[in-house]
C-alpha cells in the first residue's frame, strides 16, 4: 500500500447530514465503525439511500440497523479527468458500486483501495474499510472497498 | 372523450437558432440569445412574433417567460411550461408540452427554446467547489464522484458487462457526429474532423469514455414554433407534424445512491413503448434518428431501448458507415448533435429532425417521412418525440 493518509486528495466537499437530518445516523455510524442502513419494520425491506419512508409498503417505521461489510462489485469506473481543483494532483482513481446480496442488494458508493490502475472485476468480492477523515473540520468517516 | 392523442394534432412551424459558439465566446448575452433565436424560428415560421401566446423549455433554463413576452411585445401570454429535470431530459417534453397545450386549446402559438450561456453562469462538467455537501451528493462526492459523465460512466460499464459491447461501438457513434458537423457549417467542430486513430488515441476522461465521448459545452440559442396542424399548412414551409411524444423513466428510476433497480439503462425502457404507441409507427418505419449525446454510451443505450437493434447486436449494427446520411441503414445525429454542432441541450436535435423532414439538413436523407429525437439519455425524466411528414397522418 502507498503512503498516503486517505486514497483520495484532502479537499473534497465533507459530507454531513442534511439540515433535516435523515443521514444523520448512517454518518454518525461510520464514526463509530458501524455501517448503517434502513431497513423497514413492516415489511423488512432494505433500503439505500435514506429515505423518509419504505418504498415498497408506505411504512414510515425504519430502523437504522448494522450490515456486514460483505459485498460485490456491480459496477465501476476510473476516473482521469479532474473535475474539482482537489484532485489537480491526484491522477486516475477508482469509483465502484458495490451490491450487497445479503442485505436486499442494495448498493453503496465507495472507492477501490489499492493501486489505481489494477483491474476490476464486477461481480468481484470485496469487503468494507473504513477511512476516518478525524482532522476534518467537520470529522467525517468515509466507507470505503478492497478486494476480499 | 376522443381519443387520448397528440397524433397528427400540432406541427413544427417554424425553427431558428443563433450562431453557435464555444463555451464562453459567446458575444451576446444568455437572454438577448434567447430573444434572436426566438425571432429567427418566427421569422422561418412566416409568424408575427407578438402572435407567440406560450413558452415552453426544459432544465431550469433561466430566461423567464413573463420576460420574454414582455421583451418581444407578445399580445398576451397564455402558457408558461416548464419541465422538471436536469440535462437535455426534457428537450422532446417540452415539445409535447408545448402541443398538449395547443392540442388542448391553451395556447395558439408556443415556442419552444433553450438559451445556454454557459460563461456567464456555471459549467456543467465541473464538480461543486464547496467545503460541505449533504444528501444524495454526500453519498457520492467525497468518493470523487462529482461531474456528469463520472455520474453515467458506471451505467454504461455495467451495461458493455452485461452484453459485451466494445469501446469500437461508441467510437461508431462520436466518429458519426464528426462526420456529419463536416458538413455543417453551423457545427462547431466544422472543420475538426475525427478519424479511428484519433479516437482511439484520445485520453479517457472516466473509463469507459474517452473525451470524444463527451459533448462539449457551448454557448447558444435555438427556438422551434408549435401551432395547430391546420395552422401549419397555410405557412411557408412543409408541416413537420408531431406524431408523438413521451417522457418520464420507469420504476424507481431516480432511487438514491444509485440504487434504480434497471441501473445499465438509458431511462428510455418505459418511455419509449408509449412513443411509438402514440405515434402508430415502429422502429423500422423510422427513416432518421437523432439521440442526444451527453455521452456516447447514453446514445448506445438509447437506441437499444428504442428498439433500433438488440443490446448483443451493437457491435455489429453500429459500424460507421451505417450511421452515415444518407446511404447509411439508420442515419443518426445527421447535424453534428451535441458532440460536434453545438450543445444546445439537444434542442439542435430537434432542428435537425425537423430538417430532416422538410429536406434542408447539411445531410439530407432521402424522402424523410418519420423522424425520431431521443432526449436526454440516464436522467430522469428523459423524453422522446416523432416527427411526421402529412404523408404518415
Amino acid at each position: 500500500m502507498s503512503e498516503r493518509a486517505y486514497y483520495l486528495d484532502e479537499g473534497l466537499p465533507a459530507p454531513v447530514p442534511e439540515a433535516d437530518g435523515l443521514s444523520k445516523p448512517y454518518w454518525e455510524g461510520l464514526q463509530n465503525n458501524e455501517i448503517l442502513v434502513q431497513r423497514c419494520d413492516k415489511c423488512q425491506n432494505w433500503q439505500w439511500g435514506p429515505e423518509w419512508m419504505c418504498h415498497k409498503c408506505h411504512s414510515f417505521d425504519l430502523t437504522w440497523t448494522k450490515v456486514e461489510g460483505n459485498g460485490h462489485i456491480y459496477s465501476w469506473e476510473r476516473v482521469w479527468h479532474p473535475v474539482h481543483s482537489a484532485l489537480s494532483n491526484q491522477g486516475p482513481y477508482i469509483v465502484v458500486l458495490v451490491e450487497l446480496r445479503d442485505y436486499g442488494n442494495i448498493r453503496m458508493i465507495g472507492n477501490l483501495l489499492g493501486d489505481p490502475e489494477q483491474e476490476v472485476r464486477i461481480g468481484a468480492p470485496v469487503n468494507a474499510v473504513l477511512e476516518h477523515h478525524k482532522d476534518n473540520d467537520p470529522a467525517f468517516t468515509l466507507l470505503q472497498w478492497q478486494y476480499s | 372523450m376522443g381519443e387520448r392523442t397528440l397524433r397528427g394534432k400540432t406541427a413544427v412551424a417554424g425553427i431558428g437558432e443563433t450562431t453557435y459558439y464555444k463555451h464562453g465566446q459567446a458575444p451576446e448575452s444568455e437572454f438577448k440569445l434567447a430573444l434572436m433565436a426566438i425571432l429567427a424560428a418566427c421569422e422561418d415560421a412566416g409568424i408575427d412574433p407578438r402572435e407567440i401566446d406560450g413558452f415552453s423549455s426544459y432544465s431550469n433554463d433561466r430566461n423567464d417567460p413573463s420576460r420574454l413576452a414582455a421583451a418581444l411585445g407578445t399580445k398576451e401570454l397564455r402558457f408558461s411550461n416548464m419541465q422538471w429535470g436536469g440535462g437535455g431530459g426534457g428537450g422532446s417534453a417540452a415539445v409535447g408540452n408545448a402541443s398538449a397545450a395547443v392540442a388542448g386549446g391553451m395556447a395558439d402559438c408556443v415556442v419552444v427554446f433553450r438559451a445556454l450561456a454557459q460563461g456567464q453562469f456555471a459549467r456543467f462538467g465541473r464538480g461543486p467547489q464547496v467545503p460541505t455537501i449533504s444528501g444524495d451528493l454526500a453519498m457520492a462526492s467525497p468518493y470523487g464522484l462529482l461531474s456528469p459523465a463520472q455520474r453515467f460512466a458506471m451505467k454504461m460499464m455495467r451495461f458493455m458487462h452485461d452484453h459485451g459491447v466494445r469501446q469500437e461501438a461508441q467510437r461508431a457513434i462520436a466518429m458519426a457526429s464528426y462526420h456529419h458537423a463536416q458538413n455543417n457549417p453551423r457545427a462547431v467542430m466544422n472543420g475538426r474532423p475525427l478519424d479511428e486513430e484519433k479516437y482511439d488515441n484520445s485520453r479517457w476522461i472516466v473509463e469507459p469514455f474517452k473525451l470524444f465521448d463527451c459533448c462539449m459545452e457551448n454557448d447558444g440559442a435555438a427556438a422551434m414554433i408549435i401551432v395547430p396542424a391546420e395552422r401549419a399548412k397555410d405557412l411557408p414551409h412543409k408541416p413537420s407534424y408531431v406524431l408523438g411524444v413521451s417522457s418520464g423513466s420507469d420504476h424507481r428510476c431516480a432511487a438514491p445512491s444509485h440504487n434504480a433497480p434497471n441501473y445499465a439503462s438509458s431511462s428510455f425502457a418505459s418511455v419509449a413503448p408509449h412513443l411509438f404507441e402514440m405515434a402508430q409507427v415502429t422502429p423500422k418505419d423510422v427513416d432518421v434518428v437523432q439521440s442526444y449525446e451527453n455521452f456516447t454510451g447514453g446514445v448506445l443505450m438509447s437506441l437499444v431501448e428504442h428498439g433500433f437493434f438488440a443490446a448483443e447486436e451493437a457491435n455489429d449494427f453500429l459500424k460507421v458507415d451505417n450511421l452515415l446520411a444518407p446511404t447509411g441503414k439508420m442515419p443518426l445525429n445527421t447535424s453534428g448533435g451535441n458532440l460536434a454542432e453545438c450543445y444546445m441541450h439537444g434542442l439542435e436535435l430537434q432542428l435537425e429532425a425537423i430538417r430532416q423532414i422538410r429536406g434542408d439538413s447539411p445531410n439530407p436523407v432521402a424522402d424523410v417521412d418519420v423522424s425520431i429525437v431521443c432526449s436526454g439519455p440516464m436522467v430522469t425524466p428523459v423524453s422522446s418525440s416523432i416527427f411526421g411528414t402529412e404523408a404518415t397522418l
